[in-house]
């Protein structure tokens, strides 16, 4: 793989939070135009790492490299330019609750381009109607399902094209036939934009069937790495703990305590 | 001795903490007016929030008004009767009204109406990460949301005051005047005789921006401040209303000690 | 809530908010010192001024005509210097006496002008050479009470 193809490349990233470390040390190279899947259990980092991404957080050492720049020596009119090429999609939709839908969708093309009211109607319509959903258009979020508020807001984050769509759990919540629908708009939508696409999530299942790499993070560091297939067929215990859902094995069942016979003792 | 040096301990992380929140809140208010340009060229973003902030509050505001103005009807004729003057019924609603009550009632109500909304607001965008989300599009949140409920709150409530003190001074008319008897003419100019514009009215009004000013600012922080969790909101719209009342009543001793010390 | 109601109603309140301000500027209060035309300025010597303060209202029949826009103690004649402000509208006499007189018993304390005799007419910068100073009540009452009591001696 050249360099130049490399849209996203982490090197060394390590964070702390508040003097406890949380990432200690990922290294990844996404090329473009892949899925990418960030794997790992609850708690370990992985939303974390999308926010070092878009440059919510600072990285304790290390750098993330977006298209050749380092995303934490960006000012704030560098880092607001580079997210305008970035979408994200948020764990429960982060819709504006007092908009409507199409406004939702409107937002980011209002804020960001001084395009005729017409031609943003048309836009909006056009990323509504690849969700599926250009007659919801008039209702509030409140009244929208969790699966139809995730394709809002999957159409809000693509509505300026970005180059790089971000997922944070994208899957969480979800009934199957909901689950499926993001699966495959997913990946519909980064091959047809051209995109790179990372999703951070925990649905095993359903990410090897959409996605062309897969890393495992535990603990903050790259634990397993691969295609579906390697994947799939992966001896790694921690991966096959993880792949076949089994209770204890590398991510311990126990959380880490005094022995049980000493602390049946000491009542 | 450890005790001793726990209380100290206790007291200084307190004073820290407290400075180092001081701090926090001056630097964010600097922030919200370098950021208020969106709000004031964009106007449709602030006039949604007066709005929220103003038209929302009317209600509460207008009847507030009345039966606080037929309260200090019915107590100051009581009163003055005594002395045998009735006729300054009058000057003493308005008197009232206007230095004090008008503005600092308006404002507490205003905190407890509008303030609490718009810390439930932010505190809500921030809870469901929409914050978060509108700075992932490269949208400062601090100046599309925070900005234009600041401004809608500062320039709500003078009006809010204003239309406050009004309908006192009706509410005093009408228990005086109409239910009582004092006389018409008496009412209004012995009032207008001791009612200045400028020392009296402008100075109420003074009184209400600051209140405004203060109120708008300490529900957006705390709003903006606030823990991602439905407990953490309710939290931060109670501390919305305890901080402001108290702010409002301590700015209040504050200004009239300025505004009418040595006149009479 | 569609754009134009949310209009509509922003601006409702604020043309009400403005008729408020406007009622409490027109029907509630008066203007001290605005609604004074080309006013000239002279000054008034006093023994004592009692309880006279900036801003007291200046009378002549009855009516206002300006207004004491400062008062301090000359320390060459161990007198109160009286700066009084007067609107234009108004001419007096240069001979006119100025006296400190009290609204009702109680209340507050005004300068009223007596008119004199000379064709001149006040103009600014002029002092007003005949005053009476302010009535101290306590003053009053002890000369009273002295007075009595001398009356009760002579008696015996």
């Amino acid at each position: 793989m050249s360099d130049d193809n490399i849209l996203v490349n982490i090197e060394n990233l390590q964070f702390d939070y508040g003097g406890k470390p949380v990432l200690r040390g990922i290294n990844m190279r996404i090329p473009k135009g892949r899925v990418v899947a960030i794997m790992g259990g609850s708690g370990c980092g992985k939303t974390t790492l999308l926010r070092l991404i878009g440059g919510q957080l600072r990285p304790t050492a290390g750098k993330v490299d977006v298209a050749g720049e380092t995303v934490s020596d960006m000012n704030h009119a560098g880092l607001y330019a580079f997210r305008r090429r970035m979408g994200m999609l948020f764990q429960f939709g982060a819709l504006f609750t007092d908009l409507s839908v199409f406004d939702n969708v409107a937002f980011p093309l209002r804020e960001h381009t001084d395009l005729p009211p017409a031609l943003i109607r048309d836009l909006v319509l056009m990323k509504l109607q690849a969700v599926g959903l250009r007659g919801a258009r008039d209702l509030m979020p409140n009244s929208l399902s969790g699966g139809m508020a995730r394709r809002v807001a999957l159409a809000r984050a693509v509505a300026l094209d970005p180059a790089l769509i971000m997922y944070d759990e994208p899957f969480t919540g979800l009934d199957p036939i909901s689950l499926g629908v993001i699966g495959q708009l997913i990946r519909h939508l980064n091959d047809a934009l051209g995109a790179t696409s990372i999703m951070v999530t925990h649905d095993v299942q359903e990410s090897l069937q959409m996605v062309d790499y897969i890393y495992f993070i535990s603990e903050g560091r790259v634990v397993a790495e691969g295609t579906p297939d390697e994947i799939r067929h992966s001896r790694d215990p921690f991966v096959h703990q993880f792949v076949e859902a089994r209770v204890d094995g590398p991510v311990p069942y126990h959380f880490p305590a005094p022995d049980w016979s000493h602390d049946l003792a000491a009542g | 001795m450890t005790r001793l040096l726990d209380f100290f301990r206790f007291l200084g992380a307190q004073v820290v903490e407290r400075i180092w929140r001081l701090g926090y809140f001056t630097r964010f208010a600097v922030a919200v007016l370098f950021k208020s340009g969106a709000a004031l060229v964009r106007f449709q973003l602030t006039l949604r929030e007066i709005w929220f902030a103003g038209v929302l509050s009317l209600i509460i505001i207008l009847v507030s008004g009345l039966f606080v103005g037929l309260v200090l009807g019915l107590q100051g004729y009581e009163i003055l009767q005594r002395f045998g003057s009735a006729e300054a019924l009058g000057t003493m609603v308005a008197l009232s009204l206007l230095r004090e009550l008008g503005p600092v009632v308006a404002g507490l109500l205003f905190a407890s109406r509008a303030g609490s909304a718009i810390t439930a607001e932010i505190g809500l965008m921030k809870a469901t990460e929409q914050l978060k989300a509108m700075d992932m599009m490269a949208v400062d949140p601090v100046a599309r949301v925070v900005a234009p409920r600041f401004w809608g709150g500062v320039i709500s409530m003078p009006l809010l005051a204003a239309l406050f003190s009004s309908m006192g001074i009706f509410g005093g008319w009408l228990i005086g005047v109409v239910f009582i008897g004092v006389d018409d003419g008496a009412f209004w100019s012995s009032m207008q005789a001791s009612v200045d514009f400028r020392h009296d009215i402008w100075n109420g009004i003074f009184k209400s921006i600051v209140f405004g000013v203060a109120v708008s600012l300490i529900a957006v922080f705390e709003g903006y401040d606030s823990e991602p969790t439905a407990e953490g909101v309710s939290r931060a719209i109670t501390r919305t209303v305890v901080t402001s009342a108290l702010t409002i009543l301590a700015l209040d001793f504050v200004l009239t000690s300025f505004m009418f010390r040595g006149i009479s | 809530m569609n754009r134009s109601m949310l209009d509509l109603w922003v601006g409702f309140f604020v043309a009400i908010a403005i008729g408020a301000m406007l009622f409490l500027a027109l029907k509630v209060s008066s203007f001290s010192g605005i609604e004074m035309q080309d006013a000239y300025t002279v000054q008034a010597r006093f023994d004592n001024i009692g309880g006279l303060k900036i801003k007291a209202p200046v009378r002549s029949a009855g009516v206002l005509v300006g207004r004491v826009t400062d008062i301090h103690f000359d320390n060459d004649t161990y007198e109160a210097l009286v700066e009084i402000r007067i609107d234009g509208r108004y001419t007096f006499p240069k001979d006119t006496s100025a006296a400190i007189n009290t609204a009702g018993l109680l209340g507050d304390q005004y300068i009223g002008l007596q008119y004199g005799v000379d064709e001149r007419a006040l103009s600014a910068g002029d002092t007003i050479k005949k005053t009476q100073s302010a009535v101290v009540l306590e003053q009053l009452i002890s000369q009273f009470l002295f007075n009595k009591a001398a009356e009760g001696q002579d008696k015996e």
